[in-house]
Parts: C-alpha cells; sequence; structure tokens
C-alpha cells in the first residue's frame, strides 16, 4: 500500500515540476504511437470494410486468419521484427534496428489486425443494415465504402482507440526492437520496465499513472470531438 | 498507401543526431548507475552520444555477432575469448572489475555468513534447500552462478524447486528474490543500488573467485563492414584514460566504491594475493 | 412531369433460395402505368417480384428488361423497404442523401430537402437522428426520400403495415399525390381496404407466379380465377 502511495506522490512531482525526461518519454511513447496508429488505420480501415462488402473465395479463410493475428503475442511479433531487421537479418541493410521506426513497425504488426478485426465486424453489421438501399439509390462502390465509413465513424474512432490502447500499453515487443535506449527509444513503458528492474518501485508506478493518464486524456479527447461533431443529440 | 507508409518511416530514420554508436552492456553497468555518470561526461569529452542497449552478456554478444551494435561491454571472458577467436571483435580489453556477492535473507537460514569460500556458502545452501534465484538468462552474472556449482560438484538442473532460475535482469532478479526472501548472487554495484532490498542484506563476500571482470570488445568491421570502428576506437581510448579512471574510482553508491578501473583493481588484487 | 408508361419484360424469370424456388418461372410483359397493386398470400413472391422487377434481388434464371436501358432504369426508381431502412444520420440529410448522390448542387438541394420535410410533416425534426423517430415517421421519411428524386417508378413493400389509421390515410395521401406528379406506383399490401382504396390495376400472386391480372374495379367484382375469388373472401389458399 505504501508503494501504491508513494507511487501517486511521485506521480504528482514528475508532472509538476515538468520533468525533462518525463517530456521527453512522453512524446517520443505519443509520437510512436500515433504513428502505428496511423498508420495502421491507413491500411486496418479500407480492409476491414473491403472485407465487410466483398464476396470472395477465400473471405472465411481470412476472417479466420484475422481474428488470429489479433491474438499474436507482441514479444513474438518483436522477436520476429528483430530478426527481420537485425543487420544480419533480410532487411538489415536499412539500419532500423533500435530506432523509433522499428518500433512503429511492430506496433503497426500488433494493431492492424485488431483494427481490421473491430472495423470488419461493425462494418459488416452496418452493411447488413444498408445493403438494400444503398443497392436501390444505384450507389457506385466508392458511394458505398464512403457511407458506411462517414456513418460507422465512431464505431471506427473506437477501433483506432482500442489500436491505440494496445500500442501506447505494449512493452514485449518494442523493448526487443527499440532497445530501450535513452534518449532514442525509451518510452512509458519499457521505462517502467527498467525502473522496476532497478526496484524503484515509486518511480516506475510513478510512471504507471502518467501513462494511465495519458491513455485517458486521449480517450476523453477523441471522445469529446466525436461528440462536437455529433450534432445535437445525436 | 505504400508511399506514405514510406514517407512516415524515412521521417522516423532520418532523425540522425551528433556522432552516435551503440554499445551493448550488460544490465549491472546500468543496474549500478555507473552508466548515468559515464555517458554524460563521454558526450563532453569524445562529442561521442553513446546509445546504450541494456541487456545479459549472453544478448550482448549475440547483437555483437549478428553486427546491430558497434561494440559490447560484458563480463564473461570465455564467451568473450570465443567471439573474438570467432573474429566478430578485434581484440577484449580488460576495462573494470568489481564483484559478486551472495545475498540472502537476514536471518541467513543456511549459515552462509559463516562460510570460508563461495563454493562453501553456496554448498550451505544447497544443504538448506533455502530457496535461491538464478538469473538464469545466460548472462555473466548467470554464468558465475553455474560456474561456482559445478566447482561445488553440483548441478542445478537435478535441483528441486527451491532453484528458480527466472530469466529476467539483475534488477528483476532480485525483485524476485526481494519477494521470496531467497538467496541470491549478484554484482556488488547493482546490490547497492537497488531500491527494494526488503529483508535482504549481503551475506557473502571477498572470495577471489567472485573476481567480476568487465570487458570492451569493439565489433570487428571486417565482419560488418557499416559498424561505427572510428567511433568505438575512441570510447575505447576513452575509457583507459586518466578522466575515465577517476570517475570510475570515485563512483560511490552510498558511499560504497564498488567498481574499479582495471589497472588499479589488478594492482589491488595483487597486493591482496588474489590473483 | 410527363405521365407516359413505361413497360417491363420478364423472360422465363425464376428466384431459388437455397435450393427452394421463390419465383417463377415468370414471362411477362407489363405496362407500368398509374398505380399498381401486388396481392397474394404469404409467400406468394410478392416481394422478390418487387426486388426482381427493381433489380436489388439477382435472378437466378431469365432476364428483366425495362423499356429504357439498364444503366438509367434503377437510376429513375426508388423502393420503400417494409422495414425502414435509415441511414444513421439526421433527417436532413436523410433527405439530401440521394439528392448529393447525383450530384445535385447545395442551394437546389437544401430547398428540395424543406420542401419535401414539410410534405411528410418532419419539418420540425429535420435535425434529429433519423434512426430514433417513431415508426410511422420513418416510414414517412423512408417515402420521403424514395420520392424526392420524382422516379419515374416507386415501389413499396407493405408501406403501412403496423402504422395506425392517421399514418395510413397520411402515406396513402402522399402516393396519390406521388402518382398525380407522374410516379408509377407498384406496391404489395396485406390491407384489402387499402388495395380498393388505391389500386388502379392488381397484380394477384400464388405459389411464386402472376395468377391473375385486371383492372381493380374488375378483380375485386368479379376475379376470373377460383383461387382470387378464396383470397378475396378471406379464406386460406394453399
Amino acid at each position: 500500500m505504501n508503494e501504491i502511495w508513494a507511487g501517486i506522490q511521485e506521480a504528482f512531482w514528475l508532472i509538476i515540476i515538468l520533468d525533462s525526461d518525463l517530456i521527453e518519454i512522453t512524446v517520443r511513447s505519443l509520437k510512436v504511437s500515433f504513428t502505428a496508429l496511423v498508420v495502421a488505420s491507413a491500411l486496418a480501415l479500407p480492409f476491414g470494410t473491403w472485407l465487410a462488402i466483398r464476396r470472395f473465395r477465400y473471405r472465411r479463410v481470412t476472417i479466420a486468419a484475422l481474428n488470429a493475428l489479433m491474438g499474436l503475442p507482441p514479444v513474438v511479433v518483436g522477436l520476429i521484427v528483430y530478426l527481420l531487421l537485425s543487420r544480419s537479418g533480410p532487411f538489415g541493410v536499412l539500419g532500423l534496428l533500435f530506432t523509433p521506426t522499428a518500433m512503429i513497425v511492430a506496433q503497426v504488426i500488433i494493431i492492424t489486425p485488431l483494427i481490421a478485426s473491430i472495423t470488419h465486424q461493425a462494418m459488416r453489421e452496418l452493411w447488413s443494415e444498408y445493403h438494400d438501399l444503398l443497392i436501390s439509390l444505384n450507389t457506385s462502390k466508392r458511394q458505398r465504402v464512403a457511407a458506411l465509413i462517414w456513418d460507422g465513424r465512431r464505431t471506427l474512432m473506437t477501433a483506432a482507440l482500442a489500436g491505440f490502447g494496445r500500442a501506447i500499453g505494449e512493452v514485449g515487443a518494442i523493448m526487443i526492437v527499440g532497445g530501450n535506449i535513452d534518449h532514442a527509444t525509451r518510452v512509458l513503458t519499457t521505462a517502467i520496465a527498467l525502473e522496476t528492474g532497478k526496484g524503484d518501485f515509486a518511480l516506475a508506478l510513478g510512471l504507471g499513472f502518467v501513462l494511465i493518464a495519458l491513455t485517458l486524456v486521449v480517450n476523453l479527447a477523441i471522445h469529446a470531438l466525436s461528440r462536437t461533431e455529433r450534432e445535437g443529440t445525436w | 498507401m505504400i508511399h506514405f507508409i514510406f514517407a512516415v518511416l524515412i521521417v522516423f530514420s532520418t532523425q540522425v543526431q551528433a556522432e552516435t554508436m551503440r554499445l551493448a552492456a550488460t544490465t549491472s553497468f546500468n543496474n549500478s548507475g555507473l552508466s548515468d555518470v559515464l555517458l554524460p561526461a563521454i558526450r563532453m569529452d569524445t562529442g561521442l552520444d553513446v546509445q546504450l542497449l541494456i541487456v545479459g552478456t549472453g544478448q550482448a554478444i549475440r547483437l555483437g555477432e549478428a553486427g546491430d551494435v558497434d561494440a559490447i561491454l560484458v563480463h564473461s571472458k570465455t564467451a568473450e575469448a570465443a567471439f573474438v577467436a570467432a573474429g566478430f571483435g578485434t581484440h577484449r580489453r580488460n576495462i573494470m572489475y568489481n564483484d559478486f556477492v551472495i545475498i540472502g535473507p537476514r536471518s541467513d537460514p543456511a549459515k552462509i555468513s559463516e562460510a570460508e569460500s563461495a563454493v562453501g556458502a553456496i554448498q550451505l545452501i544447497f544443504e538448506a534447500r533455502n530457496s535461491f534465484v538464478s538469473r538464469g538468462d545466460d548472462s555473466g552474472t548467470h554464468k558465475k552462478e553455474l560456474a561456482l556449482w559445478s566447482a561445488a560438484v553440483l548441478d542445478p538442473r537435478h535441483f528441486g524447486p527451491w532453484y528458480k532460475a527466472v530469466g529476467a535482469g539483475m534488477g528483476a532478479s532480485l525483485n524476485s528474490a526481494s519477494g521470496l526472501n531467497s538467496y541470491i548472487m549478484a554484482d556488488r554495484a547493482s546490490w547497492l543500488n537497488f531500491g527494494n532490498k526488503g529483508a535482504l542484506e549481503l551475506l557473502f563476500s571477498g572470495d577471489p573467485m567472485l573476481f567480476n571482470q568487465y570487458a570492451y570488445i569493439a565489433v570487428n568491421p571486417d565482419k560488418h563492414n557499416h559498424v561505427n570502428i572510428q567511433a568505438a576506437r575512441r570510447l575505447e581510448q576513452w575509457l583507459l584514460s586518466a578522466r575515465a579512471k577517476s570517475i570510475i574510482n570515485n563512483y560511490k553508491i552510498n558511499g560504497e566504491a564498488c567498481i574499479y578501473l582495471q589497472w588499479h583493481a589488478l594492482a589491488l588484487y595483487y597486493i591482496k594475493g588474489l590473483i | 412531369m410527363v405521365n407516359y408508361p413505361i413497360s417491363v419484360s420478364l423472360n422465363s424469370v425464376s428466384v431459388k433460395r437455397r435450393g427452394k424456388s421463390v419465383l417463377g418461372p415468370l414471362s411477362l410483359d407489363f405496362k407500368v402505368d398509374g398505380f399498381n397493386i401486388v396481392l397474394g398470400p404469404n409467400g406468394a413472391g410478392k416481394t422478390t417480384f418487387l426486388k426482381v422487377l427493381h433489380g436489388v434481388e439477382r435472378v437466378s434464371y431469365g432476364t428483366v428488361k425495362w423499356s429504357i436501358p439498364d444503366a438509367k432504369a434503377r437510376q429513375s426508381q426508388a423502393y420503400v423497404f417494409q422495414s425502414p431502412i435509415m441511414l444513421r444520420r439526421s433527417v436532413r440529410q436523410n433527405l439530401a442523401y440521394p439528392l448529393q448522390l447525383v450530384g445535385m448542387d447545395k442551394a437546389e438541394i437544401t430547398t428540395r430537402v424543406v420542401e419535401w420535410a414539410q410534405k411528410i410533416g418532419l419539418q420540425d425534426v429535420l435535425d434529429f437522428p433519423a434512426p430514433r423517430l417513431s415508426g410511422g415517421e420513418q416510414q414517412k421519411l423512408a417515402l420521403g426520400r424514395a420520392l424526392i428524386r420524382t422516379p419515374q417508378v416507386l415501389f413499396l413493400d407493405e408501406p403501412c403495415a403496423n402504422l395506425d389509421g392517421r399514418s395510413t390515410r397520411e402515406i396513402e395521401e402522399l402516393l396519390k399525390n406521388a402518382t398525380q406528379a407522374g410516379t408509377h406506383i407498384i406496391m404489395t399490401t396485406h390491407d384489402l381496404g387499402q388495395a380498393r382504396r388505391l389500386a388502379g390495376r392488381i397484380l394477384f400472386f400464388l405459389n411464386g407466379t402472376l395468377h391473375e391480372q385486371g383492372n381493380a374495379s374488375e378483380f375485386f367484382i368479379t376475379p376470373s380465377t377460383s383461387a382470387a375469388r378464396a383470397f378475396l373472401n378471406g379464406d386460406i389458399i394453399e
């Protein structure tokens, strides 16, 4: 109990004095996870929607594979990305191992299936609701996808948020591919792991509370954003 | 889409600052807090931005073999020798040392504080079947611990559940030992800097067998032509300088000096008749 | 708008679902003119017939050919589904959507939307989310959204099922106005009274085929088949 109280106090102080290391790793956490989110969303939202409205031969297999990928252990993703990006690996010449880019790559792989799967479920529901109407109105394929994405935007935002939450809270993969290098690839989660390793639970917990507060703020911000856009009592 | 992703990747990968080099160093180098004073001094004196990867000796050596780092700072003489012999490193340079210590519950149920030697101490732990936490991660500390068991003609593979191989870094293993009130072997610097000692106490130290040598090896550019050998050499020169010596020798945790620059250390051990 | 008839011809059309025939085989030349009502017992294939004509349901066999090119046919038609499909948007945006699809300019969309909101009596709830309207309001909105592009042909599938008398009368008013404005209507209903009130022409379906057709006045007085007679008497037909 003492440890938790000390952690709360530590977190409070870190924020009050605007600790420069804290700000640096927080900004890096946000930068890495937001970039991963943008890239993953750019891939997953159209793919999930496409999967919902197109009928093709290996559709069921694709969906099953997607759901399986969703449960991919981040550590395994980290290991594979590590082996691929290592100087001795196939993409070694890019020199990306132990850079924020490597962390983004790992996070994209972890969250894309999650976002695509939630998107697919939401879009399938909406598509079965809209199907007859959109066909009847003689819409083009583009107009259909646009209508689905626009009217499903709140669900899609939720999907993206789930992805962001998973990305920013993840430690196993980015520890392996980022290396937790101070001033280069250290982010909140890896810093927490490091401080725990040093037995400095108060600081680790403090960073943990900062992380929790951060995800809370991001969630609330997006929630508020979608609210103002909702027009009236929507 | 693909273009967009590449654009994002390029933005991040072109953020190269001053001259940087990557050093894979053993966990104790960081957990002791020594890296926090050395890295700023290195940057000031040489302009090198040393990116530190804190890993076990086993993984540090793998990183060096793969060419993912420019140099390694580790503490396992046999593994280092093999690394250099295979041509992955140019040569090994002894930099500094500290010593391993055996930590355990304050009550010391196995009475190891009365042991004559390190081997005697672990034999007492074995006889008492008192819980013991092992790093179990192929690190330098782990290798040293295995060497002790083997010197005692014991094989941890046949131990019962009292022997817990946690497969974690020094700090995490100390946390486990603290939680389980177990015996554990650690390097002195990590132990002194550890914040969650709980009911644990330093019970045994001082046996020459517990000597812990840290060596620096630059990765061989013949194996990996992209490594920054100039920077690795500059860092090696600096580590051997008088300034490094004074920083390392004056580094104290809770008023206790725990790491010594190499030449000094050797002299000390010769005087004590330990080598 | 000129009230000229359109015709459609079905050539041995059949629709099968999971191996079971739900419509046809059906061959028919049909001049769509005025108010046409499709009658028949449950499972006679009425809804499938409408969907096939409109092209939202694929035929398993045969062809459906409108007297205007295929590309323009559905564009000039509208369909009101049995349970109204509401876009998850405001009433205003639901009405505007079909006009936006054809690229009408914004000012004209605004005037039309306001005009139609008044016609269907939803002018006070323009910014209310459509999925939260009552059943009657949703049905009226679906109808307004179907009529806003002034279609040549309007399909309606049981538009007044589950509605109270007042809403039913309002919808019937709107449909009468639409036919006067030149829209041809093809509608299914279970309500014989409604069929008597509105129909110009009756298509009587039984077991997936067109069993009898004729002018409403003749059909209701002297149906020519025994099945139609039984249906009008309220007997169960199998």
